[in-house]
């Protein structure tokens, strides 16, 4: 995934090499791409590298210069960080910078690496850096509850959305634990402890997965961009996720068949890899009955365990209320149960799928049936 | 006289028509049940992908005989790494598809459903906050130490002796896959 820099524009370029776990080959990718750089007559430094031990990657590194860390003394403690000041002072065209979800020493300029390589690139050095999927912020829950392994050190997604270039490192899981196994990612002593827990078959093939899928999303942002602009420094990438990505709205009322409705959205939702909100257009001063709060409140439990957002908004205009809410969430989807039939002059209004396709140009309305009565 | 007897002729007709089509139930539509007849529930809590089929057709046997509505209860455990009120992706794509075919089926059957999720650190907790949260008649629950399918025994005598409702105990055999 990449972007073009326009002409005039200062900053330097950022480049992630992005994987699904620790071992995938990013640092060592990294370093290759920036030996060949160097070979190109480029002026390359390390920032900052980790090898965990790993003599592959040592290795790779031979030739390339090496900035020295910067060291802190912390609770009678040295810790070493990336030396903010000293790569600002030497000025590299491309910084490797490894890491890029780490938290520094407390004392230093930035709590975070990102922040760090956020002023190294906008005084116009090029970095490249690494990160495992599962630091992303919003992906954070995802694969805490996939893999039991809660991630403390995490980054805004938006900084992922910046990056001029992903790349992402790609092995199977099987290929992975081979590695593993073969003393390649982590020490002799440390293997049986990670097979046993972060490096099983089906956290990986999960955390591929979920790897694959945000560079898929990020190319599609990126394309989109380049598209509809193909600059730079007029980029829309932060507005392009929203544009591109669906977010669904499902339309609620409390009584027990509206929880048929949600998990219809929610599984939709899951396909389309998109939020969901849920929206009850309440009656202006409308009580409830005790039938209808249980619902209510059965609703909200729901909402919470699926992860969507239940919105009630208290409006006697429901199309234009929706139309409302669709606006301001920016949801490309709506998904509403059937309507019960109207009554009396009731018949000869609009009917309200159809008055928010007027309503709403661009947004899909999708009728949820009730799968019981398929015949 | 004959043009104004057509006129009222006419204007009765029309508000005949309209009394009747406001207060006649639509075509197809299932009117409300009574609401100052009493809601009987009976829970069904479950805890995997399966459900005992001898526990949904106890419920649904029950539920028709005592005209109740059944609140299948989908009782999903959050890691200890997780905050109590996060989110439950994973376990919901279990859970949701057998909530769907236990309300499927119970409609094809002509029982109302009214489902429910509950979280907790144990199945037990998750049972413990539906308890604390809803009402109901009885407890159809099948027992089996495979938590996919049933509740183990010590859950169950703690059920019987934390649940004021009855409490129906059964073995399962054949279970409703997801």
């Amino acid at each position: 995934v990449s972007t073009v820099p326009s002409p005039g524009d200062t900053r330097g370029r950022l480049k992630v090499f992005l994987g699904m776990a620790a071992g995938v080959g990013k640092t060592y990718r990294m370093l290759q791409d920036g030996k060949a750089e160097l070979e190109n007559g480029h002026d390359v430094v390390i920032g900052l590298l980790e090898t965990h031990g790993r003599q592959d990657t040592a290795r790779v590194a031979q030739g390339i210069p090496m900035l020295p860390r910067r060291r802190v003394l912390y609770r009678e403690t040295v810790l070493e960080d990336l030396d903010l000041p000293g790569v600002l002072a030497r000025k590299p065209e491309l910084a490797l910078i490894d890491e890029l979800a780490h938290t520094n020493a407390p004392g230093l300029e930035h709590e975070k690496r990102y922040e760090d390589v956020e002023d190294i690139v906008a005084d116009g050095i090029d970095v490249a850096t690494t990160l495992n999927v599962q630091h992303l912020e919003s992906l954070n829950d995802r694969v805490a509850e996939l893999s039991g392994v809660r991630v403390r050190e995490t980054i805004p997604d938006a900084i992922l959305g910046k990056a001029d270039e992903v790349v992402l490192i790609d092995v199977t899981p099987e290929a992975l634990l081979e590695r593993l196994r073969e003393g390649k990612v982590y020490p002799r002593e440390r293997i049986d402890a990670a097979l046993n827990n972060f490096f099983r078959i089906e956290n990986l093939t999960a955390l591929r997965e979920i790897a694959l899928r945000q560079v898929a999303e990020e190319v599609e942002a990126k394309r989109l961009t380049t598209e509809l602009v193909g600059l730079r420094h007029e980029s829309i990438a932060d507005t392009a996720p929203q544009a591109v990505g669906e977010r669904l709205l499902a339309l609620v009322e409390p009584y027990p068949g509206a929880q048929r409705l949600v998990r219809r959205a929610w599984r939709s939702a899951q396909r389309l890899n998109g939020p969901l909100d849920l929206l009850w257009v309440k009656a202006p001063g409308a009580k409830l009955d005790e039938e209808q709060e249980r619902a209510l409140q059965a609703l909200q439990r729901l909402a919470s365990v699926l992860g969507a957002q239940l919105l009630v908004e208290e409006s006697d205009q429901v199309p234009e209320t929706i139309a409302e809410v669709v606006e301001q969430r920016g949801s490309t989807y709506i998904l509403m149960g059937a309507a019960r039939p109207a009554r009396g002059i009731a018949r000869l209004r609009t009917p309200l799928p159809q008055r928010l396709m007027e309503l709403l140009p661009g947004v899909d309305v999708r009728m949820v049936a009730d799968r019981a009565k398929r015949r | 006289m004959s043009v104004l007897v057509i006129v009222l002729a006419v204007v009765v007709s029309l508000a005949v028509g309209l009394a009747l089509g406001y207060f006649l139930p639509p075509h197809g539509f299932r009117p409300h049940r009574n609401r100052s007849e009493p809601v009987r529930r009976i829970l069904l809590p479950f805890t995997g992908q399966e459900l005992s089929r001898r526990a949904f057709e106890a419920a649904i046997r029950l539920a028709q005989a005592e005209n109740a509505t059944i609140m299948p209860a989908f009782l999903a455990r959050v890691p200890r790494t997780l905050p109590l009120d996060a989110p439950l992706p994973k376990a919901c794509a279990f859970g949701m598809p057998l909530l769907e075919g236990i309300e499927q089926k119970a409609l094809a059957h002509g029982v109302a459903v009214d489902s429910r999720i509950s979280r907790g650190r144990t199945y037990r907790d998750a049972l413990q906050r539906l308890l604390d949260e809803e009402s109901f008649d009885r407890v159809i629950v099948s027992a089996d130490a495979n938590p996919r399918s049933g509740l183990p025994h010590d859950d169950l005598e703690w059920l019987i002796e934390r649940v004021p409702a009855e409490v129906v105990i059964i073995r399962p055999r054949e279970p409703i896959a997801a």
